[in-house]
């Protein structure tokens, strides 16, 4: 054994209630437990991780003097830190411990129970083979950086944000657009409850702006990060305004005084129904409260030769800049949220629907856009032909729910749809139709919206519109769209026509997804929307330590939900800044550092950029902060150099032949 | 008889080289020989086995035996060998790993003897003969050594106390090994007599290899003309220089050839070609599996590669086989 004495190993077989016992005869493993080399105590327990379970191994490492600890039972995802500290409360390095899964890997997946228990038996033997070979080893701790890092500036974002700056933190909120708000900005109401959106948005707006807490930067991405959880430094691009925020009164005398008397240029914000000018503001509520200038559109950019009549109605107070650069910021932090939201599904992927085509049929973001008091019609639901719709047909899960396309449900189409079909009513009288597959309103007070909606008689048509056509078959149907679907309430295939199309596009992660993924080494799910730590019980964590998720980013969600994540995600950066140190998990890898030739080879290969090169020495160096163990550079080192702890070569092989010597 | 220590030379499958090397030594060879009472060299003295067998057992302080074990003579001559030696070197690549000749480990017996005795163009053979162990002729046995199916490493048949590596081991290191042993300044049992670091520590190339190195195509020596100062590997040259041991002063590097492996792995590693292979493979700048296909096809006889020497001694050890008994030969007469 490793230099400890006498090897002495207590061996623990949980039942797991029935989880385990029930296809494993735990008593016959106990007993044959004792008959291998080194076990002084074999046990089998109802639950090891109750409190009792945890005593017997402390009474036992006292009373037999044990010097290893084995315990056969779930996944060390769920319990290994609980026997370790047992181990550790025992007064035995909590290392001197290790766990073999006979849950997940055996009784969970076998149904013959004598192969089940032989196999525990093979896993166990491995187990005792190779805890022989443990060396105590020692997490290490480092202190933890206070700012938090929040990118994305929706409504996640800035909740997330103001959480924290609340509590005294520091926050430095990254938007990439000139103004924060996200999605949420666009809207009017929000569903169930028909609040006003900007009314309850847009307080939180100037609250981040007016934050000493709050550094906020718009127009602005993360190009860079490295570190680790506690200490991450962070490269953030700074794209020009072309406005001096520090100069800027708000005041926004300078788009009135543009050359330009109309706006003349599609407007992103309203994305495209209504025009801006080359300086504008994307809508009267943004935060901050900064003209833009567009230099696509933008006279003096194009020509060099505009009379600038923004820039003398600015007058003394300078704060044009035509010459502004693009500049570059580091920081630290100790966390990060990504709150980076959702993109909406681009109806033209579906030619059969017309969108872009025909003039009258819109996504319900437009709809949104449309039916906004601030909007591009001030409210007026006006078709692009001018016409006031009088009938209209709502398209549910355009882009979702289909092998085709996006395969998930988008969680918030049906009750976006019911809240425009009850806005679009409102506003316009019209008559209107929802086409869907299911109805699915499952959050509180979703399903009286639902209901509230039947009652204003507004159809429901179950069917997926299957396509969108101008031919008219009488002359009533002149100029109007022709919804066809199968009504399978019904049984029949259906022609409705109607003034007005509004396709209700399905959530799906940004197309830059995953650049944003690989830049702060998280994972995405297949979709392509960023993956939390475990979906139930780490639901705001990801697998990189210190970089967590909120809102739209991690799957789709409606606001109550985003925020409810946003909260989530500050509490724990919250608990991470005040427990002040993290300890790393020793697994780390090493470098023997006499016997390392600086071939380099491992220094490219490491997925969290721990190894470095130093010339001095001419020996590769790992960061142990930053490793996390995953043994890359281990396999890779051609001359052995590289070991790891808890998986030396030793350990490795001892319990490859513990599994493989049968009986 | 003087009472200077006692030593013996053995080869078994080898090539001659190693002996070649211990003559290389020039005038170091003398140093050795007034030190030591060669007791048995039979590639260059007439010292008979029977002249072993009289001896006494350890009575060699120590027997430098090159080659790999491929007959039943050579396993005997190991064992003769071990009992009466105090030390037991394996001198040299095949003897350590199972060097070049373990390679056929990649063919059945059978095979070899198709190929070497009836199908080689060079062949001369009608009457489509093959070694027999045992000929009898007019009531007398001839007996030939039995020809294993495996070749093995001299560590995989008897107790071995030191390793010098090499294809063959270098002047320098045959030397320095000798002294340490006469010396009885000798380190831990099962020793590599030479520096335990990676070529790369002592290639005059190292600092011209990038930190991020990657490949899209391996090249053969033959095929570029071969930049006579850059690192081999970032030339597209598969050089084995990371994963070897260093010690031979970088001779093929320095030669502009790439490194082959000769001197086996580190003491850290168990397989020399699995280690060689992954730090190869981890260089190839491909997440595509097709494209990887492609950049390893550039990689003809992979085997060959990163088993040159070692396949014997490697957790493969050969080709899969139903295991058969090595041909009989006649038991041998004492005397
Ligand atoms: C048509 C429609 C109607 C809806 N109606 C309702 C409703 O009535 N009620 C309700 O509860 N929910 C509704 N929702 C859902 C709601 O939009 C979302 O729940 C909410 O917007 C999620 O907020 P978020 O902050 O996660 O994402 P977003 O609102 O998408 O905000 C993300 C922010 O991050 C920024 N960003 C993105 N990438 C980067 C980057 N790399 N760097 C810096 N910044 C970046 C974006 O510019 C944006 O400002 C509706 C959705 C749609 C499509
Ligand atoms: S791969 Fe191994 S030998 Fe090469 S530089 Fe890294 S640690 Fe050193
Ligand atoms: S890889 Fe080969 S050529 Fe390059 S430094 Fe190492 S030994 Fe020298």
């Amino acid at each position: 054994m490793n230099g400890n004495g006498n090897l002495r190993v207590g061996l623990y077989i949980c039942h797991c209630g029935t989880n385990i016992a029930g296809t494993i005869d735990v008593k016959a493993v106990a007993a044959w437990g004792e008959t291998l080399p080194g076990v002084v105590v074999s046990r089998e327990y109802k639950y090891m991780c109750s409190d009792p379970g945890q005593q017997l191994i402390v009474d036992d490492v006292r009373e037999q003097h044990l010097n290893r600890i084995v315990v056969a039972s779930c996944s060390p995802l769920l319990h290994e830190q609980t026997f370790r500290g047992a181990t550790a409360k025992a007064g035995l390095n909590p290392f001197f411990f290790h766990m073999v899964n006979v849950r997940e890997h055996d009784s969970w997946v076998h149904e013959d129970k004598q192969a089940a228990t032989e196999k525990a038996k093979d896993l166990i033997r491995a187990a005792v083979r190779r805890v022989a070979f443990h060396k105590p080893l020692e997490k290490k701790r480092v202190p933890i950086h206070p700012d938090v890092l929040i990118v994305g500036g929706g409504i996640a974002g800035i909740h997330a944000a103001l959480t924290l700056a609340n509590a005294g933190k520091h926050v430095y909120l990254v938007e990439r657009e000139p103004t924060i708000g996200g999605h949420m900005a666009k809207f009017d109401k929000t569903f169930p409850t028909l609040d006003c959106a900007a009314c309850i948005l847009t307080p939180k707006m100037t609250a981040v702006k007016k934050h000493p807490n709050i550094t906020l930067w718009t127009l602005s991405d993360v190009t860079q990060i490295e570190g680790y959880v506690g200490n991450f430094t962070v490269t953030v691009k700074r794209h020009p305004r072309y406005i001096i925020e520090d100069l800027c009164v708000g005041c926004l005398e300078c788009i009135e005084a543009c050359v330009y008397k109309q706006a003349k240029y599609p407007d992103e914000f309203n994305l495209g129904l209504g025009k801006r000018k080359p300086i504008y503001i994307p809508f009267p509520q943004a935060v901050p409260q900064l003209p833009v200038i567009d230099r696509e559109t933008c006279i003096e950019f194009k020509s060099g030769r505009c009379k600038k009549t923004c820039v003398e109605v600015c007058g003394d107070r300078k704060a044009i800049d035509f010459k502004q650069q693009e500049s570059t910021e580091t920081i630290n932090v100790g966390s990060v949220i990504l709150a980076t939201g959702f993109q909406v599904f681009d109806a033209r992927r579906l030619p059969y629907y017309g969108y872009g085509k025909f003039p009258n049929v819109y996504t319900s973001l437009e709809a949104e856009r449309l039916i906004n008091a601030a909007g591009p019609t001030q409210g007026e639901v006006i078709l692009r032909d001018g016409r006031k719709p009088k009938t209209v047909g709502i398209l549910h899960c355009i882009g979702s729910r289909d092998e085709n396309t996006n395969r998930w449900c988008s969680r918030v189409c049906c009750m976006y749809s019911l809240k425009l079909a009850h806005l679009i009513k409102e506003h316009t009288g019209a008559e209107i139709f929802n086409f869907y597959i299911d109805i699915r309103t499952p959050g509180k007070g979703f399903e009286e919206f639902y209901q509230r909606l039947l009652n204003e008689g507004v159809h429901f048509i179950r069917g997926k519109g299957a396509e969108i056509n101008t031919w008219p078959l009488d002359p009533s149907e002149e100029g109007k769209l022709i919804i066809r679907v199968e009504d399978t309430l019904i049984g029949k295939i259906r022609r409705i026509p109607v003034d007005m199309v509004v396709l209700s596009v399905g959530l799906e992660p940004h197309a830059d997804a995953g650049d944003v993924r690989r830049l702060f080494n998280i994972s995405c799910s297949s979709e392509g929307w960023f993956l939390e730590r475990h979906p139930k019980l780490a639901p705001v964590n990801t697998f990189t330590d210190g970089i967590f998720l909120a809102g739209c980013c991690q799957g789709p969600k409606d606001i109550p939900d985003s925020v409810a994540q946003a909260g989530a995600a500050a509490a724990e950066s919250l608990a991470l800044i005040d427990s002040k140190f993290v300890e790393l998990e020793p697994n780390t890898a090493y470098i023997l550092e006499e016997a390392c030739s600086g071939c380099k080879t491992c220094i490219p290969l490491c997925p969290y950029s721990a190894i470095s090169f130093v010339e001095a020495k001419k020996k590769a160096e790992i960061n142990e902060a930053l490793c996390k163990g995953c043994g890359t550079c281990v396999a890779a080192c051609p001359s052995g150099s590289i070991r790891q702890n808890l998986f030396e070569d030793e350990e490795i092989f001892e319990e490859i032949k513990g599994v493989l010597a049968h009986a | 008889m003087t009472d200077k220590p006692k030593v013996a030379f053995y080869w078994c499958a080898s090539c001659g080289g190693c002996e070649e090397a211990v003559v290389d030594l020039a005038e170091g060879v003398l140093n050795v020989v007034a030190a030591v009472d060669i007791a048995f060299w039979p590639v260059a003295l007439d010292f008979k086995r029977r002249d072993v067998e009289a001896m006494a057992d350890g009575a060699l302080l120590a027997s430098f035996v090159n080659g790999a074990i491929r007959t039943t003579e050579q396993e005997e001559m190991a064992h003769l060998l071990r009992h009466k030696s105090q030390v037991l070197v394996a001198f040299g690549s095949c003897a350590q790993l199972g060097g070049i000749p373990g390679l056929a480990n990649l063919s059945s017996r059978d095979e070899i003897f198709q190929t070497v005795y009836k199908e080689a163009p060079s062949t001369v053979n009608p009457e489509g003969a093959l070694p027999k162990s045992l000929h009898r002729d007019n009531g007398d046995c001839v007996s030939l050594p039995g020809f294993y199916e495996t070749v093995r490493a001299l560590n995989q048949v008897v107790d071995v106390d030191y390793y010098i590596p090499g294809c063959p081991p270098t002047p320098k290191i045959i030397q320095q090994a000798v002294e340490a042993l006469l010396s009885g300044k000798a380190p831990e049992k099962g020793s590599v007599l030479a520096p335990d670091r990676a070529l790369c520590d002592e290639c005059p190339r190292k600092d011209t290899r990038p930190e991020k190195l990657t490949l899209t195509a391996f090249k053969r020596p033959q095929e570029i003309l071969i930049d006579a100062e850059k690192c081999l590997l970032a030339q597209g040259v598969v050089c084995l220089g990371p994963a070897t041991r260093g010690g031979c002063e970088a001779l093929c590097t320095r030669g502009n050839m790439p490194c082959t492996g000769c001197f086996g792995p580190t003491s850290r590693v168990r397989d020399f070609g699995a280690k060689a292979l992954s730090a190869t493979a981890s260089i190839i700048d491909s997440n595509d599996e097709k494209q990887i296909d492609q950049i390893l096809d550039t990689l003809p006889d992979p085997v060959g590669l990163f088993y040159r020497y070692s396949l014997p001694a490697s957790l493969l050890r050969r080709k899969k086989l139903p295991e058969q008994p090595a041909t009989k030969g006649c038991a041998p007469k004492a005397g």
